[in-house]
């Protein structure tokens, strides 16, 4: 049921990933890369089975640990990197760094660096694809620590009640930064919390590419069809720490051992060559291709310019006239940049409550009349 | 042209932005079927249906994030605060999201959004509910606020904001919601960043904006009248950007200032003013630039102490004063 390119699509989307959050691990190192830098490194099963799910027009966001989402929607790798770099062909001119990617041509809509602040985003995304009467879906990722945040609780209940389409994706990889989210949390299992909000919550084993993969198709169908929001919980792990200044010892090496035992792309390799899908050889030239990918774009990030100092008063405030970036487009000088545009006139046929229903309250007076 | 009040003013500028612009829509607490907590919403929901004035739960952080996320994606949302007081818990999307989004995005994404509600004083209400916070919000970059003092002003700034291309933090009077004025006809905006000369004078410049506008300071400026001192008032309207241009002018007509706002005075507007006019009017000056702001405590519910903690005309007089060597 899965064809052989969607496998290899995958298997390759997940080693571009894995390679070139190695690589950025290394830069930081090398102090080429600075500040906060959180890996996504165990954790690709995750974003590439959602993205192989949705349609290239949906819009997705998550929190800081926002490296791999853009990349595996089809983001320039070295504009990526470069951005790392704090360059001036970074996707946000090195006004982002690694907590704020951001790459509209790909609808991918940021990286948020305030734990869960980006869930109330994520609904009026979806608000906005409603009241236009758009067929399109938001995914809004976030991380086991953000549902204990007060945005999750406020979000939910407004998204299930006005059936916003969009899905949420817990990425649980058990720990907030250094604590064990079982340990801060009544309820850690995130997605049975979904029930107080009369939304839908499953479950799906993270390190498991084709399950995510299938899960996301089942319901992005169910939300694009106006069936509510849901909150998927994706079970997984990051085999590195919270970030790179963090050596994780609140973990114990049998137990990082063990998840390493469960790496996604080790998984999907095994299973593509038991089918048949790709021998061997050919999966190592993807490995090898894909570290190609990486080793250029470092290279791309290196050899570019800091910005230009007179940026720094720019996209502050926006003047009259003024146009948006247009990433790939300044920097690549690409001539198919396909941007998303917002029409300005349209008939809002959506009713979020029923027009002539009288109130609650208006029905009892009637009645006691 | 018409006399109506600043909560119908604020009313048409929706109803008629509304009308214009399909892209834009109400949400707030009580906006909907209430009407509007101080009926500013007034009917609105008749007209545009539910989708487009939405009542919102009682998750301030929550639907002013979910402004910013609609207006990240094309829409003009206009979110309604209960008053500012409860902007508090929104902070977050605020400042976070709204105001740094283009910035971080490297001009990729904007947010044309306005953040509307009661400001200042409500009347024997207490600390919680009686805060003059425009300082706040002008603080942070990426933010244009608004404080309009009068019913035209608030129409034609109201409309402004909606159409602007940045987050916008609009904060209107909670005592002024029933004040009248003389509001133009027909179809008019007021550009941002634009003060307004209220009365024009010549021995002292006397800078404010919202309610402290009509409730102290015009009443101030009469007083002085009649003991023969021509004030000149300036309102701000945009707290930010504020008008240079005006400012300065006005400063080197009087040689003299006094700055009336309802807020604290620790980092406040007043005092981001008092230093541009060191800076731009030194020698323009003939006396030290002087404040009256709202005492440095929190709002006591006494009705004595409550006047007592406010900008009265008794304080403004003892600063104009000061400030001529009387």
């Amino acid at each position: 049921m899965h064809s052989p390119e969607l496998l290899l699509t995958m298997y390759r989307k997940m080693v571009l990933s894995r390679r070139f959050e190695e690589k950025a691990g290394q830069a930081y190192g090398q102090k080429k890369i600075q500040g906060f830098c959180h890996l996504y490194i165990g954790q690709e099963a995750v974003v590439v089975g959602i993205n192989e799910a949705l349609r290239p027009d949906d819009m997705v966001m998550t929190g800081y640990r926002d490296h791999v989402h853009p990349l595996v929607r089809g983001s320039d790798a070295g504009m990526l990197m470069a951005e790392l770099f704090g360059k001036d062909t970074g996707y946000s001119k090195g006004k982002g760094g690694s907590m704020h990617f951001f790459d509209i041509e790909h609808h991918f809509y940021g990286g948020y660096g305030i734990v869960g602040g980006q869930i109330p985003l994520a609904a009026g995304m979806a608000f906005a694809s409603k009241y236009r009467n758009e067929d399109r879906i938001t995914v809004c990722s976030f991380g086991d620590a953000a549902a204990n945040q007060g945005a999750f609780h406020e979000t939910f209940n407004m998204a299930s009640k006005w059936k916003l389409p969009v899905l949420y994706v817990v990425e649980n990889n058990k720990y907030g930064m250094g604590t064990e989210i079982s340990r801060v949390s009544a309820e850690p299992d995130i997605h049975k919390r979904a029930a107080a909000y009369k939304m839908r919550g499953v479950s799906v084993d993270g390190m498991d590419v084709l399950k995510v993969y299938d899960t996301v198709k089942e319901l992005a169908a169910s939300i694009r069809a106006g069936e509510g929001p849901v909150l998927l919980e994706a079970f997984t792990y990051r085999f590195r720490g919270h970030s790179m200044s963090d050596a994780a010892t609140y973990r114990s090496k049998e137990e990082v051992e063990q998840e390493r035992q469960r790496d996604p792309i080790i998984k999907l390799r095994e299973l593509m060559l038991k089918k048949k899908v790709a021998t061997e050889a050919q999966l190592d030239a993807i490995d090898e291709a894909e570290k190609v990918v990486v080793d250029e774009a470092i290279a791309f990030a290196d050899q570019s310019p800091e910005p230009p100092l007179e940026d720094v008063y720019t996209h502050g405030l926006v003047a009259d006239g003024e146009p948006d970036e247009r990433p790939r487009a300044r920097v690549r000088g690409a001539t198919d940049v396909k941007w998303p545009s917002y029409p300005t006139d349209f008939k809002v046929t959506w009713d979020l409550e029923p027009r002539d229903e009288p109130s609650p309250a208006a029905k009892l007076k009637k009645g006691a009349a | 042209m018409a006399e109506i009040a600043y909560r119908d003013a604020l009313n048409q500028a929706l109803s008629e932005e509304m009308a214009r612009d399909p892209r834009v829509f109400l949400m707030g607490e009580e906006v909907a079927r209430y009407n509007g907590a101080y009926k500013v919403s007034q009917g609105l929901l008749d007209k545009y249906g539910s989708a487009r004035v939405v009542d919102a739960p009682i998750s301030e952080l929550g639907f002013a994030g979910l402004g910013v996320g609609a207006a990240m994606v094309g829409l003009r949302p206009v979110i309604e605060m209960m008053t500012w007081n409860f902007a508090i818990l929104a902070m977050d999307q605020i400042v976070n999201n709204a105001a740094k989004v283009r910035h971080m995005s490297g001009g990729q994404l904007r947010c044309p959004i306005v953040f509307r509600g009661p400001g200042g004083a409500g009347g024997r209400l207490s600390s919680q509910h009686s805060q003059a916070l425009e300082a706040n919000y002008a603080h942070f970059p990426g933010l244009k606020v608004i404080a309009p003092g009068t019913p035209a002003d608030a129409k034609g700034l109201l409309k402004s904001a909606i159409r602007d291309e940045n987050p916008v933090v609009f904060i209107e009077g909670e005592l002024l919601y029933g004040a009248r004025g003389e509001v133009p006809d027909g179809e008019y905006t007021i550009p941002i960043g634009k003060a307004d000369l209220k009365r024009l004078g010549s021995d002292v410049t006397l800078i404010t904006w919202s309610r402290m506008l009509t409730a102290q300071v015009l009443p101030a400026a009469e007083l002085l009248a009649q003991q023969g001192i021509n004030a000149e008032v300036l309102d701000l309207r945009t707290l930010k950007p504020f008008d240079t241009e005006a400012v300065a002018a006005s400063v080197r007509k009087t040689n003299r200032v006094v700055i009336v706002e309802e807020g604290w005075p620790f980092a406040s507007i007043g005092s981001e003013l008092a230093d541009f006019i060191q800076r731009e009017c030194f020698d323009d000056l003939d006396a030290p630039v002087r404040r009256v702001t709202g005492l440095e405590v929190n709002m006591a519910y006494a009705a004595n102490l409550e006047r007592a903690i406010q900008p009265s005309t008794e304080r403004i007089i003892e600063a104009v004063n000061a400030v001529l060597y009387r």
